[in-house]
């Protein structure tokens, strides 16, 4: 098995690692907190020649991402990292990334948005990528930061794919927090990855072409349709490509979400990110108590895995689905996925919808218990802050 | 002065969308025959963003990159990097209106700049936003007319070539469509520097903005230099010198009144005739302030 060496990492030098391993051309970034120590460990990459990539240290998100969207459409692997405003900065950018179908890689150490200013955690960031195109993956800890970036590489350069991902993980709870994480080094992760250039660049001077330009209606329709075609078959790539890196690592995310004692659960607690260890706690806690509830962990959240997790939820009573995102005016984003997908499939799970987490608040397994127990007495309401 | 032999090669299509007389269309027809076609062009959105024609059609014979506004100078600047690591040698050239340079672009264009990126930046100045319907930007000269400044524009144009000057970058320059042969010499020049960003401030009449018949961009143009209003010059490593007919305008009495240059256009059609005096006395000064940095660099 590969993958044998084994490093005390933080979240974000998992993300470098990630980076200096998938081999990259073309790196930019702007600093934020908490993503700073990504940049400046692939700087550090770069400065002793363990990654030969330029860095190009721009003086802004809005100009990271742009520069990006150069350097891929011509044909380079690419990477960047930000965080909260960082990230509502370089927004524009963003939908012309996935809009231009390039193959981009982007790490987002979610935050809170201010105002107030805060620096903890919280995915209100990620979720404003929701209906960009590009593909959203989560992690909930430093293994699955360096696993999931590089598996996007495999997912968005493949030649049905071609769309730019996103791995989200949790601000200092996971950016800054050092784990054993098993690394292939770049030798290995060149057996997993699609080779260098294996993708063909939007733009050459071979052959001039023209990469976003004026669309009528018709065409803008056909080009956004075709767009949602290939984001259509990204399910299918990403099992593919997680079925050839378990293989390889004996790390399985094929399943695009992990259920915690879910065999018999009549209650699933949802959610993602660092938080749902405690969901697993508060699971045994229940279980204790002969609650037989159990906990899904996404990595993939978008595209919205439908079928696969119709699987985990259709003998399901009760959904417990949890955001860690303050929300205004509608249930969480979770909370709406889980809704459209019970109500897609005629289940009549009923989905008790909640908010935790906020601004980097705690949330211990005693929470999680209580929403399970709130959920079980029926008071009517859409969405219960925790708090 | 005899035009010299430009390749015969065209890299702008027939079929383009560019209006009758269109001052950007027949610069970038000569920039793209000076440079060509190992050429990528960046644009950002502008008037060239509808030249280009609609997709999946293109009227250029080389690689475009659209992009959005403020991103023009920094996917540039991550194109030529790639394009270096990829070992593809090629000019990367960033074509981009005044409202894409000096208001919106500005801070990606100072990055790039600072960064000392090899590419070709080239504000093709229209001075007000064109393609949205002749908004003033920036760039609108004192005075002028535009459907946001209905009564003249209050504000001095900026001097963004300055601005690119004070980056130290290799090479700032102006250039002018009546003036060809010094529009090839330029940016033949500025391709062969490689060690950092080459700044080009273009002038680009623009005869439904202007307010002009189309029959008289090439006029225009060159009473602009001839007026002194616009001066060709280039500050190579931080040394001025003028260009082309400008180098003999530094006597008022070589400059012609510039009267004759506002009073072709609609858009200075409310002008008084104080404010044209206004105006003459600020070239005039321009022009004193060229002398003196001439005689402080000897």
């Amino acid at each position: 098995m590969a993958g044998k060496e084994r490093l005390l990492l933080t979240g974000n030098y998992a993300a470098a690692y990630a980076a200096r391993d998938a081999d990259v051309d073309v790196v930019s970034a702007y600093p934020i907190t908490p993503q700073t120590t990504v940049i400046e460990k692939i700087a550090d990459f770069i400065a002793s020649g363990e990654l030969n990539a330029k860095f190009v240290r721009v003086e802004s998100e809005h100009s990271a991402m742009a520069a990006l969207i150069g350097a891929s459409s011509v044909g380079a692997r690419t990477f960047t990292a930000t965080s909260a405003h960082g990230l509502l900065y370089m927004y524009e950018v963003v939908w012309w990334a996935s809009g231009a179908r390039l193959p981009i890689v982007m790490g987002l150490v979610t935050r809170a948005l201010g105002p107030p200013w805060s620096i903890w955690s919280e995915h209100a960031d990620f979720y404003t990528m929701r209906d960009s195109g590009w593909n959203l993956f989560f992690a909930s800890n430093a293994q699955e930061v360096y696993d999931l970036l590089l598996i996007s590489y495999g997912v968005s350069e493949n030649q049905e794919v071609i769309l730019p991902s996103c791995v989200g993980w949790d601000a200092f709870e996971v950016s800054h927090t050092y784990e054993p994480v098993s690394v292939l080094g770049r030798e290995e992760a060149s057996r997993f990855l699609p080779p260098k250039g294996s993708f063909k660049p939007s733009l050459s001077s071979e052959e001039p072409g023209s990469l976003g330009n004026l669309a009528y209606p018709p065409e803008y329709l056909d080009i956004r349709h075709t767009m949602r075609q290939a984001s259509d078959k990204v399910l299918g790539v990403f099992r593919e490509a997680a079925v050839r890196y378990a293989k390889l690592t004996g790390r399985d995310y094929s399943g695009m979400y992990e259920c915690y004692r879910c065999e018999d659960a009549d209650t699933i607690i949802v959610g993602m990110g660092s938080i749902m260890g405690e969901a697993y706690r508060a699971v045994d806690n229940l279980r204790d108590e002969d609650m037989k509830v159990g906990a899904l962990k996404l990595w993939v959240y978008r595209p919205f895995p439908y079928e696969e997790l119709y699987k985990a939820v259709q003998n399901v009573d009760t959904i417990v689905t949890v955001s860690r995102s303050s929300v205004f005016g509608s249930m969480s984003p979770i909370g709406l996925d889980f809704a459209s997908l019970i109500a897609s499939r005629g289940l009549d799970a009923k989905i008790a919808d909640y908010v935790a987490g906020v601004g980097g608040m705690d949330v211990y397994a005693e929470d999680f218990v209580g929403m399970v127990k709130d959920a079980h007495k029926n008071t009517g309401r859409n969405v219960w802050w925790v708090r | 002065m005899s035009h010299r032999m430009f390749p015969k090669e065209e890299y702008i299509l027939k079929g383009h969308a560019a209006c009758p007389g269109c001052g950007a269309t027949l610069l970038l027809r000569h920039v793209l025959k000076a440079l060509g076609p190992n050429t990528y062009l960046v644009i950002p959105a502008c008037c060239t963003s509808v030249i280009a024609g609609p997709h999946p059609r293109s009227a250029f014979k080389v690689p475009v990159l659209h992009i959005a506004f403020a991103a023009s100078a920094a996917a540039a600047s991550g194109m030529i990097e790639a394009l270096d690591k990829l070992g593809k040698p090629a000019n990367v050239v960033v074509w981009a209106g005044d409202g894409g340079t000096v208001d919106i672009g500005i801070q990606a264009l100072s990055g790039a700049a600072e960064r000392g990126h090899n590419i070709i930046y080239i504000c093709y100045d229209n001075e007000a936003y064109m393609n949205t319907g002749i908004q003033k930007s920036g760039s609108t000269p004192y005075k002028a007319w535009t459907t946001t400044t209905p009564t003249g524009n209050v504000s001095f144009k900026k001097d963004v070539p300055s601005i690119m000057v004070s980056h130290r970058v290799p090479i700032v320059a102006t250039i002018n469509p009546a003036y060809p042969n010094d529009i090839y010499e330029k940016l033949r020049k500025a391709q062969g520097i490689k060690d950092g960003l080459k700044y080009i401030h273009a002038f680009s009449p623009c005869p439904p903005g202007w307010r002009y018949d189309s029959s008289l961009t090439v006029k225009i143009a060159r009473l602009a230099v001839e007026t002194g209003i616009w001066v060709l010059y280039e500050v190579d490593h931080g040394k001025f010198r003028l260009t082309g007919p400008s180098k003999n305008l530094l006597d008022k009495d070589k400059r012609k009144p510039v009267k004759e240059y506002l009073k072709l256009q609609g858009r200075f059609a409310h002008l008084r005739e104080e404010d044209i005096e206004e105006i003459q006395r600020l070239v005039d000064a321009q022009w004193e302030s060229i002398a003196k940095l001439l005689k402080e660099q000897e």
